[in-house]
């Protein structure tokens, strides 16, 4: 497939999906929550009241309002949160380096441990850590992944003290706004148990996977012929197997992006981090409909991009998919 | 001494918690330098399970029961795991039989050759690549150059096997074993391919162990045959003497299944009934189901590979394949 | 796919099946049994007394022997809160199983079956409902519906809301499962057989290739149950899903959590030993069903 082609459909794809979620998005505008009192309370007369809402184009039709919707949002103006009196996309992106952070901290953890161990699972198939590790996969499985933040936090932060468990600590503001944990030592100790968590509930799925998928490359042809040219055990396990497991778990990798994504809203609420899914879950109970709406395009805005990359990435080191300037 | 010789190979798989099956029941084989043997038999015979157990490459949960493969008087069974590799790929050679699978499909041509040789040799990265163009160009492969950076599915089923004969052929092997090369292939090359692994032996004095169940190509390619059924050896001799006047009764089937057997408009022959699963051999010789010749000794004792025949009744010079 | 009787025997000779067997036996009857065996009816407001609050189980100092497991902040008995709670999120998660099944089904069927652009549809729809992850989606469902509708009302529906939401999306789990084996039966020659004869495509769908897909959706059912359960559990952890005048599981453990760092550790901590327990022996007994019926069927693959 040629690149170009690729990225332009690609691009229709995510416009699509964009155009979906922003729909829903102005829907939920439209039914939940009178913009009108919230901007000037109950004391304004029922005259006064139509004269504004006719200025404010929300006697306009459907499509009329939605494509001003769009229009505004399009320039990052989702309106304004009824709770923060500030643009919602504002108090979203403030609280995006935490759930970022979050993120990557917890990625970081499930896949520097769900490699060596899964291909250990696929190579060892009968040894007693092998088995350990398989059991105590599916048991992380059935593991909802409150009750680990919960008990994260019961264990090392009240009963031994060990680490924060509440709150992001320290941070330093980067040039560009961002608020980093990563830099101070107290930023990074209260990374320590909210990401543990998060990646309790990746890890024993991507264990499975890898396993699963590293012993169906062992057991394929050429795999038996790369052993059969004399190859060492290191290349055959490493170079000829493990990097045909790389395309399924790279495919399975996309498809979990909306997982987490909402599991850190459940392990934000736990730990009380000062992050997206927190501050989404405040504005239910607030019923701050913009903030709402935001949340809802913002992430699915991370979640189109993220795909793309994943899907990108799958077509680099797919070389069944072809990209131009390639020789043959 | 023979260059290469198996003696009573067994191979078992297990079976349930406690139980073992034979896939191999004790097999003899002898090569000579430069010399070519067919092996001979229907799918499931295990002559496949030879061709993997001699390089001590039976895949888990199998394993070589019992048996030596004498290679230049030393047992490849008993040599280390890092001793055996450097048998595999250097000395003895293997084809597989669907190049479609063989090559692994994320890796280059490129790396899966040089890798061969880096395994083996020590050699620059420039030499490795010249050796390997080289290879490509007597194997017939158009633009040897580019191919280097191909992968896989970029070239057609062919011109993949004639890549793992390159492989094959890298190291300068005294041996390669090609299990059913040209099976998985388009029917117009396989002509093409077989002649190919032909010429490269002869041109380069390498001893070949074809396993094959088409009795037609054997004779065309081999010096010597072994006929395999049920995990044993019935019968082996030179391919001439096999191929005019069969002894044994299976052999015998074989040959009268070739279709330049049946006269035009005849029926084609075909054995009646079929080889059993190595989980229910019956007791004695294993094919007398299927025989015509089997009388109530063949249903008790298994009859002894004697003469170049395992059979109680074998055939007589005038009664083979007229 | 094997008999009856071997199955049986299987199932007998392993003992982590039969553990997982057990233990899922003994939480469904005491779901099912819980107005009659449970030592209170915590629903019932004439037999809570404020008094009664945050006791600890009976064998602590302070205990009480009414309530084994000791009492919620409300003076309801943990034992009682949880016999109760089983039964609503077995019930949440049978119900959404049962709407994914018939969602999936038949989806599945039609995709495999019709082919063409209707599969092609179906499918990249699916791939997208997916990855966009069903607990992403029943949060944000949810959260409007909670937002939208005042406490009361919501009550009310909360349950219909929960199996519909759970129910919908996750069909593309199921409908994946049938097509595919939808499309190896399609090949086999019973079907051709059935189509030369004149049957129309509805007849031979449901009467001919349905009853060959069963297996694989035996399998994925039951550890769509556990799934399900787990999703309600989180979502009413949240505050979104079950209110915690009629809790499920997950519901009993979020009104628990701010009495933990009080002392009263026990309102959190049996619900969630159930809660786990409970999501544990589905998935095991998933998983044994999966390797008994067909070994092809890989979890982690989507």
């Amino acid at each position: 497939m040629h690149i170009l082609a690729f990225l332009i459909r690609r691009a229709v794809q995510a416009v699509i999906v964009m155009l979906v979620i922003s729909v829903i998005g102005f829907s939920i505008q439209d039914n939940l929550g009178d913009p009108l009192r919230e901007l000037v309370g109950q004391s304004v007369s029922e005259e006064e009241r139509d004269a504004l809402r006719e200025e404010m184009g929300l006697n306009d039709p459907f499509l009329v309002q939605y494509v001003r919707f769009l229009g505004n949002a399009v320039q990052g103006d989702l309106g304004t949160s009824y709770f923060f009196k500030r643009p919602a996309v504002d108090v979203i992106m403030d609280k995006f380096p935490a759930t970022f952070e979050l993120v990557i901290g917890a990625v970081f953890i499930f896949l520097s441990l769900s490699i060596p161990a899964g291909i250990y699972c696929a190579i060892n198939r009968d040894s007693w850590l092998t088995r350990i590790i398989m059991t105590g996969s599916i048991v992380g499985i059935s593991i909802p992944v409150f009750l680990t933040a919960i008990a994260a936090v019961w264990l090392f932060g009240v009963e031994l003290g060990w680490l924060p468990a509440f709150g992001r600590g320290d941070t330093v503001e980067l040039p560009w706004g961002w608020e980093t944990g990563f830099l101070t030592l107290d930023g990074l100790s209260h990374l320590i148990l909210p990401s543990i968590t998060l990646s309790s509930i990746m890890l024993p799925l991507f264990i499975r996977l890898i396993r699963a998928e590293m012993l169906e490359a062992m057991s394929t042809d050429y795999v038996r012929f790369a052993r059969a040219k004399g190859l060492s055990q290191r290349r055959v396990r490493y170079v000829h197997a493990f990097r045909n497991t790389l395309l399924p778990v790279v495919t399975v990798g996309g498809l979990m992006i909306g997982t987490l994504i909402a599991y850190t809203i459940l392990t934000e609420t736990v730990f009380q981090w000062p992050g997206m899914g927190f501050l989404f879950l405040e504005a239910v109970n607030r019923v701050d409909t913009p903030l709402i709406i935001a949340y809802i395009i913002v992430v699915g805005l991370i979640f189109v991009i993220v795909n793309t990359i994943v899907d990108f990435v799958y077509t680099l080191i797919n070389p069944m998919v072809k990209l131009p300037g390639a020789k043959g | 001494m023979a260059m290469l010789e198996v003696r009573d190979l067994h191979v078992a798989f297990p079976q349930g918690k406690r139980n073992e099956v034979e896939a191999l029941r004790g097999v003899n084989l002898t090569l000579e330098k430069g010399e070519r043997l067919g092996v001979v038999g229907e799918s499931g015979a295990g002559k496949s399970m030879l061709a993997f157990a001699i390089l001590n490459l039976i895949a888990e949960p199998g394993r070589v029961s019992h048996g030596e493969v004498m290679f230049h008087g030393e047992n490849l069974l008993d040599l280390s795991e890092r001793d055996i590799r450097g048998i595999r790929g250097n000395r003895i050679s293997m084809i597989f039989q669907d190049p479609m699978v063989t090559l692994n499909p994320v890796l280059t041509i490129g790396t899966q050759m040089m890798e061969t040789l880096k395994a083996h040799r020590n050699i620059s990265d420039a030499d490795a690549r010249k050796l390997c163009i080289a290879k490509l160009k007597q194997v017939a492969i158009p633009s040897a150059e580019s191919r280097l950076a191909a992968y896989p599915h970029e070239l057609s089923g062919g011109l993949r096997q004639r890549v793992v004969i390159a492989i094959a052929l890298l190291t300068d092997p005294e041996v390669i074993i090609a299990d059913e090369p040209t099976t998985a292939l388009d029917v117009t090359i396989q002509a093409e391919i077989m002649a190919l692994i032909l010429k490269l032996c002869r041109e380069n004095d390498v001893a070949l162990i074809l396993i094959t169940h088409d009795l037609g190509v054997v004779a065309e390619v081999t010096e010597r045959i072994m006929i395999m059924y049920a995990g044993l050896c019935v019968e082996d001799g030179p391919t001439k003497r096999i191929i005019e006047a069969p002894s044994h009764p299976y052999s015998d089937g074989l040959l009268r299944a070739l279709p330049q057997h049946a006269g035009r408009g005849t029926k084609l022959y075909q054995i009646p009934g079929s080889m059993p699963p190595i989980t229910a051999l019956p007791p004695g010789c294993a094919y007398h189901p299927r025989c015509a010749r089997a009388t109530a000794e063949c249903k008790r004792t298994i009859p002894p590979l004697e003469n170049g025949v395992a059979c109680f009744h074998p055939l007589d010079q005038d009664e083979a394949a007229s | 796919m094997i008999s009856f009787s071997a199955f049986l025997k299987r199932f007998l000779s392993d003992p982590v099946a039969i553990g997982a067997g057990v233990v899922l036996l003994i939480l469904v009857l005491m779901a099912v049994l819980a107005p009659i065996i449970a030592p209170q009816n915590p629903y019932d407001l004439m037999q809570l007394s404020i008094m009664d609050s945050e006791m600890p189980p009976a064998w602590h100092p302070g205990g009480d022997d009414r309530f084994l497991l000791g009492t919620d902040a409300q003076g309801r008995g943990v034992l009682s809160t949880i016999m109760y709670g089983t039964g609503i999120s077995l019930l949440i998660g049978l119900g959404a199983v049962i709407v994914q099944g018939m969602l999936g089904i038949t989806l599945g069927l039609i995709a495999g079956y019709k082919g063409g652009w209707i599969d092609s549809f179906l499918m990249r729809l699916a791939d997208i409902q997916l990855s966009l992850s069903t607990l992403m989606m029943a949060i944000i469902a949810l959260a409007l519906f909670n937002a939208a509708f005042d406490a009361n009302t919501y009550a009310d529906y909360a349950i219909i809301m929960l199996i519909l939401v759970i129910g919908v999306a996750e069909w593309p789990k199921f409908a994946r499962t049938v097509r595919s084996s939808v499309l190896g039966e399609k090949k086999k020659e019973y079907v051709d057989a059935a189509r030369v004869i004149g049957l129309p495509p509805r007849k031979i769908m449901w009467g001919h290739i349905l009853p060959n897909t069963l297996t694989p959706v035996l399998v994925i059912s039951t550890i769509q149950v556990a799934e399900a359960i787990m999703i309600e559990a989180s979502l009413s952890f949240l505050g979104l899903g079950m209110p915690t005048d009629r809790p499920s599981l997950g519901s009993l453990i979020r009104s628990g959590f701010e009495f933990i760092f009080s002392g009263s550790w026990w309102i959190t901590l049996y619900p969630a030993i159930v809660l786990v327990v409970l999501i544990l022996a589905l998935n095991l007994l998933g998983d044994w069903l999966r390797d008994v019926l067909n070994p092809k069927l890989r979890r982690g693959e989507d």
